[in-house]
């Protein structure tokens, strides 16, 4: 995975909660074989009516969110089911960053693992992002090394992460490669459990 | 003896490989299950690196999501047939065991698991789906993952996991007649929202929950993750013991006696404390139906959508009535259905299928209404036949299909079209789940059957205690 240390993009508000995986990508989506090429269905239902025309009545479609790699979002963003599909098309789309007041368990996973930053704030902090960038040209730089996003006007927040995640997306790190450093370890726990 | 734990710390506890500092455990893996499609980006990753499979011994493969349920035979979409000829690749390459779409094991991943004996108390279990919470009927620690950490368990047989909080939903009480293990956790849902078991793993506790057959802790578990846990369990008993007495991948005889002494060991010890608990009356539980587009809307049968002005989040409600095509403080049993999906890994069991064939028995389908029954694999269809049940569903207008995950999520031809409403047992009614623009309730077997017949909502226990023939 891309090692990601600041980021600086335009803002897309999605005020609504739980929105899950199935929104994210639809199912009809899931049956490619490859990680890439997903960012074409994101949000498909909701882009896109049911003979492939754009809706102009979804916001992400109009002009002035075009480039927009900042997400916001409401609460249980990435819910339901496992497929590591959302956070690929998500990425695919170009979203580096989203905000929410909380993430799904195993969504949050699987975008570390392909390094999003998610970043669980206040509510109220999001509600009022939301307004400002609701017109779209509202821009917010997140550093993660500072763990400090700053908006266009100059304010600041501070967020929180676990050092750990941080680590690896500052880093870029494959886990696998990681774990199989430990490969005594796992070999010697095999034997002693006999399994 | 130590400190009481709970199964959770138990289990946790004998998987740690490794532990650091700041770091997540490294957690070994007893059973992968893989299916066709949250796996091909794992191989290909795989391949990539030129790495291994480390224990093809411990994964086990089937394909679900994507087979046709009638004429199996003709796989019309060509990317889903290359989906599943990329899985029969996969495995021969790697050399792992698969139950194609012809093999007699084969059957829903969720349903199989338990199905062959793979699902035991005490293993951690993994599978790219989020149902894999329903082997946790069984005592074990089972959660879904994604695609990357399918790779990594591949290729290491372990998994970083961070130590999960633990969560005690404990049922006070007895279910009354006539309420079914899906009406108890789609209540536990409704009171408790779609996020309550975030960051947690639950354990559901209480004499409710232990003197549920299998199959109804199964349905329990396995919508788990709709409360947003990944992983719920229920201590093991000797229902789980004799469930698996005599399966084909338990050992037999004195091993077997070993292992159940073993296995009974796990269950939570008494004075155990729990991160947090909640607790839920059985007995106010009643037959339950959802109405909009995430699980926690949901109300008692003999209620109504709600009125906006005593919500929170307004808007989300509001865009949830209209995607389904309701009104505010509508009467649930005004709600007309056309379509009726018996199956899904929450509710495709034999047991799941008898409940449904004794209400359909003897009555028709009404007019009108396409009302299809998928058993969750093939030896729960083959059993089912046996019993005369195809016989039953068919003569009352139900189609009999063959098994697989159909209609809970479209990915093959079983979709349920735009504006389409259906009784479904299974897990999510998310927007577009079942097709784009469908509108799916979520109910149990019992009310899906029962819904069948009446073409809308009816609370079953009218057609159970004999008020309606």
């Amino acid at each position: 995975m891309e090692a990601i240390k600041e980021h600086k993009g335009l803002v897309f508000p999605l005020n609504r909660t739980n929105i899950d995986t199935d929104q994210i990508i639809p199912k009809q989506f899931l049956k490619r074989i490859e990680r890439t090429g997903f960012g074409q269905f994101v949000f498909y239902n909701w882009r896109f009516d049911d003979n492939g025309n754009k809706r102009e009545d979804f916001d992400l479609n109009k002009p002035q969110f075009d480039g927009a790699s900042i997400l916001l979002a409401g609460e249980n963003f990435g819910c339901g089911s496992s497929r590591e599909h959302a956070p690929w098309a998500l990425l695919d789309y170009g979203f580096r960053v989203v905000i929410a007041p909380s993430f799904a368990d195993i969504f949050y996973n699987n975008a570390l693992k392909n390094g999003i930053i998610l970043i669980k704030m206040e509510e109220s902090q999001i509600l009022e992002w939301m307004k400002q960038s609701e017109d779209g040209a509202f821009y917010l730089t997140v550093d993660l090394q500072k763990q400090e996003i700053q908006d266009q006007n100059g304010g600041t927040v501070d967020f929180d992460i676990p050092a750990y995640h941080k680590e690896k997306l500052l880093n870029g790190w494959d886990d696998i490669a990681l774990t199989l450093l430990l490969d005594d370890k796992i070999k010697a726990y095999e034997e002693s459990t006999q399994v | 003896m130590g400190k009481p734990k709970t199964i959770i710390e138990k289990i946790w506890e004998k998987h740690v490989v490794h532990q650091e500092e700041g770091k997540p455990d490294l957690l070994y893996i007893d059973q992968h299950l893989i299916h066709e499609v949250t796996s091909p980006q794992a191989f290909e990753g795989l391949r990539l690196n030129n790495r291994k499979v480390r224990r093809p011994d411990l994964t086990f493969a089937t394909m679900d999501h994507n087979v046709p349920t009638k004429n199996r035979e003709v796989v019309k979409d060509e990317i889903s047939k290359k989906q599943m000829e990329t899985l029969r690749k996969n495995c021969e390459d790697f050399g792992i065991k698969l139950a194609d779409m012809f093999h007699p094991d084969q059957g829903i991943v969720h349903v199989i698991g338990p199905q062959l004996g793979l699902t035991q108390p005490g293993k951690t279990i993994v599978c790219g789906d989020s149902h894999t919470s329903t082997h946790g009927a069984f005592g074990a620690l089972a959660f879904g993952i994604g695609t990357s950490e399918v790779e990594h368990v591949l290729a290491t047989q372990t998994l970083m996991q961070e130590r999960p909080k633990t969560l005690n939903v404990h049922v006070k009480g007895d279910l009354g007649p006539g309420v079914t293990a899906k009406d108890l956790i789609l209540a536990i849902i409704a009171k408790f929202g779609v996020k309550f078991g975030t960051g947690y793993v639950m354990e559901y506790t209480g004499e409710a929950i232990h003197k549920l057959p299998m199959e109804g802790r199964m349905t329990i578990c396995n919508m788990s993750i709709e409360g947003g846990a990944r992983a719920g369990l229920i201590s093991p008993d000797e229902t789980t013991v004799e469930f698996l007495r005599g399966r084909e991948y338990v050992p037999e005889g004195e091993a077997f006696e070993k292992k159940a002494q073993e296995w009974l060991e796990l269950a939570t010890d008494e004075g155990a404390v729990y991160d947090r608990t909640v607790v839920i009356n059985a007995e106010e539980v009643e037959p339950q139906v959802s109405w909009g587009t995430n699980p926690s809307m949901c109300v008692p049968v003999g209620g109504t959508t709600p009125s906006l002005d005593e919500v929170d989040h307004k808007e989300d409600v509001k865009r949830a009535l209209d995607y389904m095509g309701l009104e505010e403080n509508q009467p649930i049993t005004s709600i007309e259905i056309d379509h009726v999906f018996i199956g899904s890994c929450t509710n495709s069991r034999l047991r799941d299928l008898q409940k449904a064939a004794d209400i359909i028995k003897g009555r028709k389908v009404k007019d009108g209404v396409k009302a299809i029954v998928v058993p969750g694999s093939f030896s729960v269809k083959l059993e089912a036949e046996k019993l005369g049940l195809d016989e039953i569903f068919k003569e009352a207008g139900f189609e009999w299909r063959d098994s697989g995950c159909s209609m809970c999520l479209g990915m093959n031809d079983d979709i349920v079209p735009a504006g389409g409403r259906c009784a479904s047992t299974s897990n999510r009614n998310f927007e577009g789940r079942q097709g784009n623009g469908a509108r799916t309730h979520l109910v149990s077997p019992e009310m899906a059957a029962a819904a069948a017949v009446e073409g809308r909502f009816i609370d079953v226990r009218k057609f159970q205690s004999g008020v309606l023939n």
